[in-house]
Order: structure tokens, then sequence, then C-alpha cells
């Protein structure tokens, strides 16, 4: 590894100045790139739960495009919703992990990013809000 | 004592499962909880860690289990359109029929005013669910990435316990909402 490699994923984290204890284990620092990744992908998936949600009761034709993800056996939209919610949350995570495999990105920032993209999906799932996007 | 298959999946879905996933909840938020400075040796964090990779891929594998055995199995029975457009099958019974789903007798409203169970319970069920094994894996590849180091760093714990805390309000709506709807309009 060359020294530009190196100070990409040197994080500066000091874990056995904080907890001593770790010491004896010899844990090499790692980037905080897939930690930042794994926040914001699970906003991502509940944010497009939300969205699918409101969408489904907003648009006949997404309506009928998520209910072909039900494959016969009954599950009416709600199977696109969840399923390409699901698709989506592995698929960003894939994705921004491997962007940021090497990487620093901030936690808290990435956190908060998630949290907020999690809080509006959570919304979108509510009965009261969605069913108010109906025609 | 018997079960129908339905009855049986329905219990897969809501009691083994969803049991599975509570336990697994309270063990891991006790362990991240008390994963601090100080208060475990080099040796106990082996052990320790262990236990937080066992619990919490256990809690993700439950979560998933939940929604999919819900959603494709035990869903379609709830939701099955059997009762004609005015739910007029539905009349005069106490219980949902197999001429009458647990959604068609929710919304006939002939044993009370039950349709809001439908409305907004079910329809609140069915979707917020699906936000409890996204954030518990997320929750869960965290803990497995990072390991010990979340005992130095009292912030990035505190984030995976809000994720952790966050599947588990998921959950609870999904699973408490679900109990009653099944106790108002059981699938049989």
């Amino acid at each position: 590894m060359n020294a530009e490699e190196t100070s990409i994923i040197t994080t500066g984290h000091h874990d056995a100045d904080v907890a001593p204890e770790l010491a004896g284990l010899d844990l090499p620092d790692k980037p905080d790139g897939p930690g930042a990744a794994m926040m914001i992908s699970a906003g991502i998936g509940i944010f497009m739960l939300g969205f699918f949600t409101v969408l489904a009761e907003a648009s006949t034709g997404a309506k009928e495009w998520l209910q072909k993800w039900e494959w016969g056996v009954g599950v009416g939209p709600l199977a696109g919703k969840t399923t390409v919610a699901s698709l989506i949350y592995f698929l960003s995570l894939a994705v921004l992990w491997l962007l940021w495999r090497h990487k620093n990105v901030n936690l808290k920032t990435a956190f908060y990013v998630g949290l907020g993209l999690g809080i509006l999906g959570a919304l979108g799932t509510y009965p009261t809000i969605f069913q108010g996007f109906a025609p | 004592m018997e079960l129908t298959r339905r009855e049986t999946w329905a219990v897969i879905h809501g009691l083994v499962l969803g049991t599975l996933y509570l336990l697994a909840f309270g063990g891991a938020l006790a362990g991240l909880w008390s994963l601090r400075p100080g208060l475990i040796t080099t040796k106990g964090i082996k052990e320790r860690m262990t236990r937080l990779y066992v619990g919490f891929g256990a809690m993700a594998v439950a979560a998933w289990l939940t929604c999919i055995t819900g959603t494709w199995i035990v869903y379609p029975w709830y939701r099955a359109k059997l009762a004609g457009a005015e739910f007029e099958k539905c009349a005069g019974l106490e219980l949902p029929s197999a001429v009458c789903s647990p959604r068609d007798f929710l919304l006939s409203n002939v044993s009370g005013e039950t349709s809001e169970w439908h409305h907004w319970g079910m329809e609140w069920k069915e979707h917020v669910a699906w936000a409890a094994p996204m954030l518990a894996t997320s929750a869960f590849l965290l803990v497995l990435y990072y390991g010990p180091r979340l005992i130095s760093r009292r912030w990035l714990r505190t984030a995976v316990i809000v994720m952790l805390v966050g599947s588990f309000l998921a959950a609870v709506v999904a699973g408490a909402l679900g109990a009653f709807i099944n106790k108002v309009a059981p699938i049989s």
C-alpha cells in the first residue's frame, strides 16, 4: 500500500486511548465510508417505502405497475411497494459501500441524512398522510 | 387441539418469528448498551462480540422473515375480495368465513364499527412493518463492521441504538395492530 492510499483509509481514531482494553485486540483502523453507507441506505430504503405508498395512492398507473410485482399471489400493490423499496435498499447499500469503501465520510452527517430520509418515509406510510394523496 | 394451515402460518408469522425478533432485540439492546469503556476485559470483549453478532444477525433475519411471511403468505388471505361489492356475504356473521375474508368482514361493519381497523390499522401496519428489517440489517452490519471499536465510540454506539430502537418501534406498531386485527377478524 502506498502513502496516498494509507492517508485515505487512516481515520485517526484512537480507540485504545479511550478504551485501553482494546489495545490487546490489536484492531486495525477502518474507514467510515462503509458505516455511512449502512446508515444512509436504511434511510433511502424507508424513504422509498413511503414514496411508493404515496405514489400508489396518487396514481392509478403506478398502482397497477406496483401490483405487477405480486406474481399472481394476491398481495396487490403492497408487493411492489415493499419489494422495490427493499431492492433499492440493498442496491444503495452495495453501491455506496463500493464507492466509499476506502473513504472517510462524516458519520454524523450520514446518520442525520439517513434519519431525515427515514422520518419522511415513515410519514409516507401513515394512512392519514398517504390517503390524503388519493385523487 | 388443532390449527388450520392458515392459522399455523399466522402463528409462525406473528408469534414464532415475532417473538424471536423481540427476544433478539432485548439481547441486542442490552449488549450494546453495556458495551462501554472499562466494563469488560479484553477476553470478555471477544465473548461479548460473538453474542452481539449472533443476536443482531438473528434479529435482522427474523425481521425479514416476519415481513416476508406476513406479506406473501398471510396477507393474501386477509385481503381476498370474496363477499361482493357491498359485502353482502358478510351479513349476519360474527367472524370472517370462507365467503367473507377478514378485510371484507372489517369493511362490512356487520360486527360493530370495524372498518377503521382496516383503513387505519391494517394500512399502517402492512407498510411501516418493512422499515424494521432495513433498520435491523443496517444496525447488524454496523455492529459487524465496527465490532469492538464501538466500545470507544460513544456517539456511534448511540446511533446504532437509535436505529435498533427505530426498528423495534416499527415492529411494535405492526405487531400490536396485527394482534388487535387478528382478534377482531381472525385468519382461519
